[in-house]
């Protein structure tokens, strides 16, 4: 296979199709990274949301979603957090995060100590492919997370 | 848009410290503001941005809700019935518009 090169002669070697190869790198190099940023963008979220603190996949909260979902543009997701909800230790609130959709926000449920369980069901767009992330925060300060793998066949947020 | 209409599932009747399960639907686009039209504009987002489930007055569940949410939101909760009263469900629509329903509860 022939090298590429943009000095001297070798330019003038190029034929259209080279061109359209090089067309085709250069577009790859500029798609390739924007699920990065998406995750990074859940991450920051994260970050926000826990202030810098530690987030635990500890078990203690659960995730219940499909592993592959036919439709993206609606999926179901129940959301549990184990906690005995009493006015001293009770979980105040799970944020639920999508890394791969145009904006990784998905909803932010605030429990309090009358909800007696907490947990959570709603139904969510899914663009394509993803992780489905969890943060609970609980009445001591501390974090905890969970994640799911959700498997799509038609993206949701199609226009 | 056809106005939005609350629908609400929850026990009329529960037992004392009896955690009980709410159901809550309302119809509504949730227009997520990344669609394009025909003519390739973007759609401005328009979704409802809140729920609230108060009991007696006092807030015992909220959701922030992105417009990663689905067209209609469903939405379902717990509450532990410590006292009759009545609830009070509200959404928000980012055209300031806001939706609520009630519903009493007895305890036995």
């Amino acid at each position: 296979m022939k090298t590429l090169s943009l000095k001297g002669d070798a330019m003038k070697d190029m034929t259209r199709r080279d061109a359209l190869w090089m067309t085709a790198g250069l577009l790859a190099v500029a798609v390739v990274p924007l699920p990065v940023d998406a995750a990074d963008t859940a991450m920051e979220e994260i970050r926000q949301f826990t202030g810098g603190s530690e987030a635990a996949e500890s078990g203690k909260i659960s995730l219940e979603m499909p592993e592959i979902a036919e439709n993206g543009n609606t999926v179901p997701l129940t959301v549990s957090v184990d906690s005995p909800m009493s006015g001293d230790d009770y979980v105040k609130r799970v944020m639920v995060l999508a890394d791969a959709n145009p904006r990784p926000g998905v909803a932010t449920f605030h429990f309090s100590p009358k909800s007696g369980v907490a947990e959570a069901s709603t139904r969510m767009r899914l663009a394509r492919t993803q992780n489905v992330i969890a943060v609970a925060e609980m009445s001591d300060g501390s974090f905890h997370m969970a994640k799911a793998t959700v498997k799509v066949t038609i993206g949701g947020c199609g226009g | 848009m056809a106005k939005s209409k609350p629908r609400v599932k929850a026990p009329k009747a529960a037992g004392k410290g009896e955690v009980i399960t709410i159901k809550t639907l309302i119809s509504h686009k949730m227009e997520s503001g990344q669609r394009k039209d025909k003519q390739g504009n973007l759609i401005p987002r328009q979704i409802i941005h809140n729920f609230t489930a108060k009991f007696n007055g006092e807030t015992v569940f909220s959701v922030d809700i992105e417009p990663a949410i689905s067209a209609n939101p469903y939405l379902q909760f717990k509450m532990r019935a410590d006292e009759p009263g009545e609830f009070e469900f509200i959404w928000e629509d980012d055209d300031g518009s806001v939706y609520s329903k009630k519903q009493k509860l007895s305890v036995t």
